[in-house]
């Protein structure tokens, strides 16, 4: 179809290369591809990881990123993260252990410090990035880290537990900045 | 095809996801506009992460092959804009 308009020596190809080229445009000018909003809702050291990496990732996509850490969220931006977040081997069937354990064996007392020492070393072995080091990316980077007000209230937290750098707000400093990105994510 | 000259190399051989993108970041802003980063990773994600990354950031990724054990990226840094 396109062929057979020969204006003035324009191709097909140029067509489409110039589309292309606009739509490529329109997309650097549209502000809210260039932004990501997630909530970070879970405190276990695996639900600790994917807003953190896909913050840190935005940043360095050259997008503007907020994580807003909601409820047991929190923790991940508490000075003490490293000693708050584990992993629980209860009710994660896909938890990998060197062999099956019964449910009820999993909820003996040691059975989370050993399979949160398990995940990490999993994880050192495999030369993954820590919690801190995607932390300190993220702050290195811009990232945004917000702590929700109304939770930390709830949980009896104080502004001077947070990590350098968190900043602090509710749900309509959240939704300001998610009306306003493409990206927006609930872990 | 003409070797390509680097101007600075990133090591980000045994990093995993995200941090070859993160590390690849922070290094091609030491560049000038026009010169080229040149990335050591063993990370196979980074076959998709690292041309979505130059695109995304208006950077040019002007060639990729594996070496040996590893994969090695040439990324011109693009115009700021």
């Amino acid at each position: 179809m396109l062929d057979e308009l020969k204006l003035g020596g324009v191709t097909e190809e140029d067509v489409r290369r110039i589309v292309r080229e606009e739509l490529e445009r329109a997309r650097r000018r549209d502000a809210a591809a260039q932004k990501a909003a997630i909530i970070a809702s879970k405190g276990t050291l695996d639900f600790a990881y994917p807003p953190l990496i896909l913050a840190t990732t935005a940043a360095a996509s050259g997008m503007e990123a907020h994580v807003f850490f909601t409820f047991y969220g929190l923790d991940i931006v508490r000075k003490d993260f490293e000693r708050k977040l584990r992993v629980s081997p209860l009710g994660n069937p896909a938890m990998p252990m060197p062999l099956p354990i019964p449910s009820l064996v999993q909820a003996l007392p040691g059975m989370g410090p050993a399979a949160t020492a398990l995940l990490k070393a999993k994880f050192r072995g495999k030369n993954v990035a820590t919690i801190r080091e995607l932390l300190d990316s993220a702050l290195e980077l811009g990232v945004h880290l917000i702590a929700c007000e109304m939770t930390m209230e709830v949980f009896g937290y104080d502004r001077d537990e947070f990590l350098e750098g968190v900043e602090f707000g509710g749900a309509a400093a959240f939704l300001s900045q998610a009306r306003r990105a493409h990206v927006t994510l609930f872990v | 095809m003409a070797k390509i000259q680097e101007d600075r190399i990133l090591d980000a051989r045994g990093l995993l996801c995200p941090m070859p993108v993160v590390k690849a970041a922070k290094e091609i802003k030491v560049l000038e506009p026009g010169q080229v980063l040149k990335i050591l990773a063993t990370d196979r994600g980074s076959i998709a992460d690292m041309p979505a990354w130059a695109e995304d950031t208006g950077n040019e990724l002007l060639e990729w092959h594996e070496e040996g054990d590893h994969l090695v990226y040439y990324v011109r840094r693009g115009e700021d804009e």
